[in-house]
């Protein structure tokens, strides 16, 4: 008996080694949730790369690949924490697209990712705290860290010769960490900050908040908030006491709904956003059109590219153990190498495997920078004649 | 000039702002007090009636913008004060024949009144919810300012600029209104002159024949008219949200307690009070001190006493002061 066990289990083995592998790819992202309308077209855009490259047949030897989804509620730490549990030890995923949200991203990172020693690479988390949280080397994202905006605005007010600010910022991690991220880069470039303080979201009134601004001056207002909550109502208290006639505005205020609130009233403000340039979102709206989802929702590409990755790297390492490709994604990722753009996939994978070298680009031109992040291509935007015109892409 | 400039800093970023937020809160505190005095309880559902109020007043300003109805420069929604005091009126009358009305027979304790006012808050506050939704509504169109920041440079050729908001200015006027009227109710008519007495001593007036029941009557109809004035001031002024007014229960009972529970002067005195006090304690006065002081005093801090969130604390504190040295208000309350 004992035997026929053994000799049934070796069997088994050489089947599996003799066979193409399996791979399969956890997607784990809040299906439900505050952001379930963006991640309804999150999830199909990785689910697309993962279709692609299985389709090419050309990964590690015509290896198939899967995808299987797990939920995160995008605030939901305890269920994020244990659908990926359940997706590393019951489904065996070889990889991680997610989380999606910041906080359950760090969760799943901490309480899964790392005693497994998985690779997660997340398409859509922002937050500055994890470009240094413990990683192993595990993770990455494709997604630009707040951080990195506070970088970009403050080279943008030092171009335009602003060298005087105040700075209001919504009361979260978003905010804080966007104002902080501004005030080094700003204050390293020789501005001055007169007065740094926050503003809650949902009030009535901000004038009192204007005022403190006011009394502290500054030749322009930075505004990082949310334009469908405080942000705008600290710029219409701006514009009604006369405190400031010009805004710098970040990626949560910069919306047809912010031109639609003042229009010419800010007429000489300034912007920027993470943003594809036109011609990669072009590129990606042709290839992932018809597949059931909308190219053009934010982080659809840069969950497209984060499964892409994964994949890529698996070939460059030749093999789909997490510790051992783990090594080769920012290889994948940067320069040198021949440009891979999205619907290339099975072009990359072919160099990989006859031993070149890929400089992936993807739909958002990924570079993967410091401990694996996005640099971010970022659209720097003004308002001219109560429009949003387009400065340039950096 | 240099006082010149610090006054109108004050002026814009101190002085109208809380002369108008005190309006509001006067005319909200009124309400409350009046409850107090006539039907002897603290209705914490007050600034949810408010809420109720407004909300019939926004959804009528955009039928009426739908339809192209307007009040030139001045808000639409001026226009539809009148259905929507109609409305509050209706809704507070029905609540008082279902829910006070029995405890009143029953002649319940004023703690109970408290807290079965509170579930009438939690009603009328899922109904607003219901209607209207939790989000943000902006209703006010018209004319912005009486005279703008630009403007006022421009005329005086001063270096501060000065704006008022019609909405600032259309509070004011409002509230003084109001007011005269709500005092020549209650000192001249009969019916005004019954309601003190009622407040005054129960048992000597249901004695001399008033009848409490149309006491009562008159009462929530006053009390809805200006919970909705004062809703719809402050909705137009600010912006129309649902949990904004519900936290303006806090200022509103420091108003009226401040000043005196029953006292409709003391409401309207606690009004100012507290306004003048968020607004002062909260504001950074370093650009008023820069023009008003001379050049070897200047502040280099922001010389602000408090970080704006804690505009709410201050309500409380005050609050707790008076409550501590002078428990029946500024000027004496319990009785109209």
């Amino acid at each position: 008996m004992k035997k026929l066990l053994t000799a049934t289990a070796a069997c088994a083995l050489m089947a599996g080694a003799a066979a193409a592998e399996e791979i399969k790819i956890g997607v784990i992202l809040g299906f439900t949730g505050p952001i379930e309308s963006t991640v309804a077209h999150m999830g199909p855009a990785a689910d697309l790369a993962i279709q692609e490259v299985s389709d090419s047949g050309m990964l590690l030897g015509g290896a198939t690949v899967t995808s299987v989804h797990g939920d995160t509620g995008c605030i939901d730490s305890a269920g994020a924490v244990a659908a990926t549990e359940r997706l590393v030890t019951a489904d065996g995923v070889k990889g991680i697209v997610g989380g999606d949200c910041s906080g359950v991203t760090g969760a799943m990172l901490q309480n899964v990712a790392r005693p497994n020693g998985i690779v997660m690479i997340s398409p859509s988390a922002t937050s500055p705290g994890l470009s240094t949280a413990e990683d192993d080397g595990l993770f990455f994202r494709t997604a630009p860290s707040d951080a990195r905006q506070g970088q970009i605005m403050a080279e943008i007010m030092m171009e335009q010769g602003i060298t005087s600010a105040a700075v209001t910022y919504t009361n979260n991690d978003y905010g804080k960490g966007l104002a902080d991220a501004f005030a080094a880069s700003y204050e390293a470039a020789g501005g001055t900050i007169t007065l740094s303080a926050p503003h809650e979201d949902g009030k009535a009134d901000y004038s009192a908040e204007i005022g403190a601004l006011a009394s502290a001056g500054g030749d322009r207002l930075v505004v990082a908030g949310y334009v469908d909550q405080g942000g705008s109502g600290m710029v219409r208290a701006a514009l009604d006491s006369g405190a400031f006639d010009t805004f710098q505005f970040v990626d949560g205020m910069i919306s047809a709904q912010l031109i639609k609130n003042f229009g010419a009233e800010i007429d000489g403000s300034a912007g920027q956003h993470p943003s594809p340039s036109p011609e990669l979102a072009a590129r990606f709206a042709e290839i992932a059109g018809g597949n059931g989802f909308e190219p053009s929702t934010p982080f659809a590409p840069e969950s497209y590219d984060a499964a892409a990755l994964i994949l890529l790297a698996m070939q460059s390492a030749g093999s789909s153990d997490p510790a051992v490709y783990k090594e080769h994604v920012m290889k994948v990722a940067n320069a040198p190498g021949e440009p891979i753009q999205s619907g290339e996939l099975a072009k990359g994978l072919e160099i990989l495997a006859a031993g070149g070298d890929i400089d992936y680009v993807g739909g958002t031109g990924v570079e993967l920078v410091g401990p694996g992040e996005a640099a971010g291509n970022y659209r720097e935007m003004k308002v001219e004649g109560g429009e949003d015109v387009t400065v340039r892409f950096r | 000039m240099e006082i010149i400039n610090a006054l109108v800093v004050f002026a814009n970023f101190v002085g109208i702002p809380a002369i108008a937020y005190g309006s509001q809160l006067a005319l909200g505190a009124l309400g409350v007090t009046l409850v107090y005095g006539v039907l002897r309880f603290s209705n914490f559902a007050h600034g949810d009636t408010m809420a109720f109020g407004t909300m019939i007043a926004v959804l009528c300003t955009w039928w009426m913008q739908s339809v192209g109805i307007s009040f030139g420069p001045l808000p639409t929604a001026l226009l539809s004060l009148p259905i929507a005091i109609f409305a509050t009126a209706l809704l507070l009358v029905a609540i008082d024949r279902m829910v006070y009305r029995f405890y009143r027979k029953q002649k319940s304790a004023p703690v109970i009144y408290l807290i079965v006012s509170l579930g009438v808050m939690f009603i009328m506050n899922g109904l607003v919810r219901f209607i209207i939704g939790p989000g943000d509504q902006r209703f006010f169109d018209g004319q912005r300012f009486i005279i703008s920041v630009r403007e006022f440079k421009a005329l005086t050729g001063l270096k501060e600029g000065l704006a008022i908001k019609t909405t600032q200015g259309l509070t004011v006027v409002t509230a003084v209104i109001v007011v005269v009227i709500l005092f020549w109710f209650l000192n001249k008519t009969r019916t005004g002159k019954s309601m003190r007495a009622f407040s005054d001593n129960e048992d000597l007036a249901l004695l001399s024949g008033i009848n409490p029941e149309r006491v009562v009557l008159v009462t929530w109809l006053i009390v809805a008219a200006l919970a909705t004035i004062a809703g719809v001031l402050y909705g137009l002024d600010k912006s129309f949200k649902p949990f904004v007014y519900f936290q303006l229960l806090l200022p509103l009972f420091a108003s009226a307690i401040v000043g005196g529970l029953g006292n409709p002067v003391g409401a309207i005195a606690g009004g100012f009070v507290i306004a003048f006090s968020e607004v002062t304690v909260t504001y950074a006065w370093k650009k008023v001190l820069v023009y008003a002081l001379p050049d070897n005093l200047e502040p280099s801090s922001l010389v602000q006493l408090l970080t704006t969130d804690y505009k709410f604390a201050v309500s409380f504190v005050i609050l707790v002061i008076v409550l501590l040295f002078r428990p029946t208000g500024l000027f004496r309350g319990k009785a109209l």
